[in-house]
């Protein structure tokens, strides 16, 4: 049986992974999958704790993320093509309106 | 049929004739416009001719018939300046009288002969339904002028006539001179009118009435009752305030400018509103008025004079001119300066006769000239014409007629109201040997340039321009079968009248119920005043031997080859100009009134622009500065206040904006430090 502390690392690591994206890469595109990435970290600390703890809660839990996960890719994609029809551009530094 | 009863209705045809060509004539062919307009006035005549008769029928003290067809005007009681209580009532009322029938037959058929005549002479001409309907609606305004029953519906033709004189002498609107002309016409009637308004004002202060019957008998009574007295001031104050309405619409001195420009109207207009009826509604208002001149011998001496000297003066123009329609412009002046002189003499019958007779070789000359000037293809420079009498030989003859009868032929029309006149002018009470020497000078300028008229168009060598000559042609029958009817009127017309030692004057006689004298001459008087037949004759034999010297001198003049024309005017160069340019009259008057007025009109104008529109212009200028600070205001201290706060606090919020970049990611950056520091802070205390 795989330890715990296994699955809490590859969490970990692929949440960091997705933060660094988030902060880092300039196409929204990739920002948008390296959230995507985060949000499956999260499933997975999930799914090892419901199985560590022998209780579905974790589980079902999993289910919720994975369909907000999948409304979020579809407001968020609709976002970022209502964006590149008004700005005919990816780059998230080229879209800096959130200021006075 | 009484047709006494019927008189309403002469008037009332040439009115329809008017509304029918007025309103359809655009869309009527131009056989149905003529036929409606001449038929109109037919129909007018025959009805008029069919009263008179049976008005002659009557009793010599009956002959006076009034139709009142309705109460047409009712303002109220009022009262005389005698204190006499009245009320103002006018009826819509026609009167036939010896003088009325005589002007209701002279107007209607020459009337009609005229209408005939422009069916041929105006064919031609664009508008033609206009120029007929414009006529009927002139025989329409004459007809209430002559018929009517007082003095309102007098003043209602007067100024119809002159409305259809306006617009017919500005019937070729397009032409400047037509235009002006047809202004001036209008504008010194007005003047005219100023005065025939007051004298029917003062008439109905007086009189307490306007019907021509009812103020005659308030005379007769108030004769009578010796309220009233001959030279009395409200007598010559009406005489002379007619007078100058006479003046204006039968063009004497001073107002007798318009109608030589008149000319600028139609030929067959001149014939019949320039020369036969309008301009002699004058003197049938003088003649319908006697028995208030009767009372004035003092203004009857003012219309003597000045009709005598319009005769001179106007002759004197007409010597030189060259526009046949000109000279006979001023010789219809000078005619008409004869009539007053007969009415200002109290031969109020020699006037009128002398109106009947002019109306007829006037006519005739008018429309013979118009017969001239349309086979000359609308040349009317006499001094272009010559040697036309075997061209347009019925044309010729008739105006050779009318050219004697004018001229004081005897036997011919002329030549016995022109005598009686002037027997009138120096035998009458009110006469002066002044005014038959005067009239008799007159005569024999009459009959000079109306034989210069004569010979320079008809005689003499041919001077018309080669390309016209070719196209000479007679009038059709139309126009040379009205000629012919006025030529035999010409030289009947007289025999009516015929002076005391030839027969009996019936003209005379008809007319005796209207110009009765208001009171009993002394018979002494009357009797002095009776000269010797033999005096009469001698008389009209020095008139008619210095119309003779007239003919002689034109004749050897311009029938032969002569060069005494052009030597004269070059010897007497001065009043030769003088006399070609009228005088100066226009010139004078335009410096007098017409520039003067024009000068009031730029002064007022100046004000306008100045004064008026100088406190609109000041007013808006205000505006404008007082709104420039206003404006100030708002922009500085107003919107300055609302300025200041937001840029306060722009200013005091600059550090905070430094946080704000708009990247997202800086955004997501700082929560990630945040939550690392939550959860840092967390996991501290359970450490």
């Amino acid at each position: 049986m795989v330890p715990i502390h296994h699955y809490l690392l590859l969490g970990a690591a692929l949440f960091t992974i997705g933060v660094v994206g988030v902060l880092t890469r300039r196409n929204i595109m990739v920002i948008l999958m390296s959230i995507e990435l985060m949000m499956n970290a999260v499933n997975i600390n999930l799914i090892a704790f419901s199985g560590r703890l022998g209780h579905v809660a974790g589980q079902v839990f999993a289910i919720f993320v994975i369909t907000v996960a999948a409304a979020e890719a579809a407001v968020g994609l609709g976002i970022v093509i209502a964006m590149f029809k008004n700005k005919e551009t990816m780059n998230i530094n080229e879209i800096d309106l959130m200021k006075w | 049929m009484n047709f006494l009863d019927l008189i309403w209705l002469i008037p009332l045809f040439p009115a329809a004739g008017f509304v029918i060509n007025g309103l359809f004539g655009k869309r009527m062919p131009k056989a149905a416009v003529g036929t409606i307009a001449a038929g109109a006035v037919l129909v007018s005549f025959i009805f008029a001719a069919a009263a008179v008769y049976q008005l002659s029928q009557l009793p010599e003290h009956e002959r006076s018939h009034e139709v009142k067809v309705y109460e047409w005007i009712n303002a109220g009681p009022a009262v005389t300046t005698g204190g006499q209580a009245t009320r103002f009532v006018v009826d819509w009322g026609f009167l036939l009288d010896p003088l009325s029938s005589v002007m209701v037959l002279v107007v209607t058929g020459i009337g009609f002969l005229i209408h005939v005549y422009s069916n041929g002479y105006m064919w031609e001409e664009d508008g033609f339904y206009r120029f007929f309907a414009y006529l009927n609606l002139f025989m329409f305004s004459m007809l209430t002028l002559i018929l009517g029953n007082n003095y309102v519906m007098m003043f209602i033709g007067w100024e119809g006539v002159g409305l259809c004189s306006y617009l017919l002498i500005g019937y070729y609107f397009l032409k400047k001179s037509a235009g002006d002309a047809a202004k001036k016409a209008f504008v010194v009637n007005r003047v005219g009118d100023w005065g025939l308004a007051t004298g029917i004002l003062l008439i109905f202060a007086t009189f307490g009435s306007l019907d021509f019957l009812k103020v005659g008998e308030a005379i007769k009574a108030g004769v009578a009752a010796g309220q009233y007295h001959v030279g009395q001031p409200i007598f010559i104050g009406i005489a002379l305030a007619l007078f100058v309405g006479a003046c204006g619409k039968s063009a004497q001195i001073p107002l007798y400018v318009w109608l030589p420009d008149a000319m600028e109207g139609p030929t067959p207009v001149s014939a019949l509103i320039h020369a036969a009826t309008m301009v002699t509604a004058g003197v049938y208002m003088v003649a319908r008025s006697n028995w208030i001149y009767q009372l004035a011998p003092q203004a009857l001496a003012v219309v003597a004079v000045v009709g005598v000297l319009t005769a001179l003066f106007a002759a004197s123009i007409g010597l030189v001119q060259n526009d046949i329609k000109r000279v006979l412009a001023y010789s219809t002046v000078s005619q008409l300066g004869y009539m007053f002189l007969a009415l200002g003499v109290g031969a109020f019958t020699a006037g009128v006769f002398h109106l009947m007779t002019h109306a007829f070789f006037k006519a005739l000359l008018f429309l013979g000239s118009g017969s001239v000037i349309h086979a000359m293809h609308h040349e009317q420079d006499m001094r272009k014409m010559g040697a036309l009498k075997n061209k347009i030989p019925v044309t010729f003859w008739t105006m050779a007629i009318g050219t004697l009868a004018i001229a004081g032929t005897p036997g011919l029309a002329g030549f016995f109201s022109k005598d009686e006149i002037l027997w009138q002018a120096f035998s009458s009470e009110h006469g002066h040997f002044l005014l038959w020497l005067l009239g008799a000078i007159v005569a024999g300028m009459t009959s000079f340039y109306m034989f210069r008229l004569l010979f320079m168009t008809f005689f003499g060598e041919s001077r018309v321009d080669p390309h016209t000559e070719a196209h000479i042609h007679e009038s059709p029958k139309v126009m040379t079968v009205p000629l012919m009817v006025l030529a035999v009127g010409s030289v009947l017309a007289g025999y009516i009248g015929l002076p005391k030692w030839l027969g009996p004057n019936l003209f005379e006689h008809w007319l005796e119920p209207v110009f009765e004298p208001v009171q009993a001459v002394a018979a002494a008087g009357e009797e002095a005043a009776h000269h010797s037949a033999g005096l009469e004759i001698g008389m009209a034999a020095v008139s008619v031997a210095i119309a003779v010297i007239g003919f002689l001198i034109a004749y050897t003049t311009y029938a032969k080859k002569s060069d005494r024309a052009a030597r004269v005017s070059a010897q007497f160069k001065g009043l030769y100009q003088a006399l070609l340019n009228k005088w100066y009259v226009d010139e004078l008057y335009d410096a007098l009134w017409v520039n003067r007025a024009k000068d009031l009109g730029r002064g007022l104008w100046r004000f306008d622009s100045k004064i008026v529109d100088g406190l609109v212009n000041d007013a808006a200028v205000g505006t404008v500065q007082s709104a420039v600070g206003s404006g100030w205001w708002d922009r500085w201290i107003v919107d300055g206040v609302v300025r200041f706060a937001g840029g306060f606090v722009k200013t005091a919020s600059w550090p905070i904006r430094l946080s704000e970049t708009g990247y997202t990611q800086n955004y997501a950056l700082v929560m990630i430090f945040g939550v690392l520091l939550l959860v840092g802070y967390v996991l501290w205390g359970t450490l």
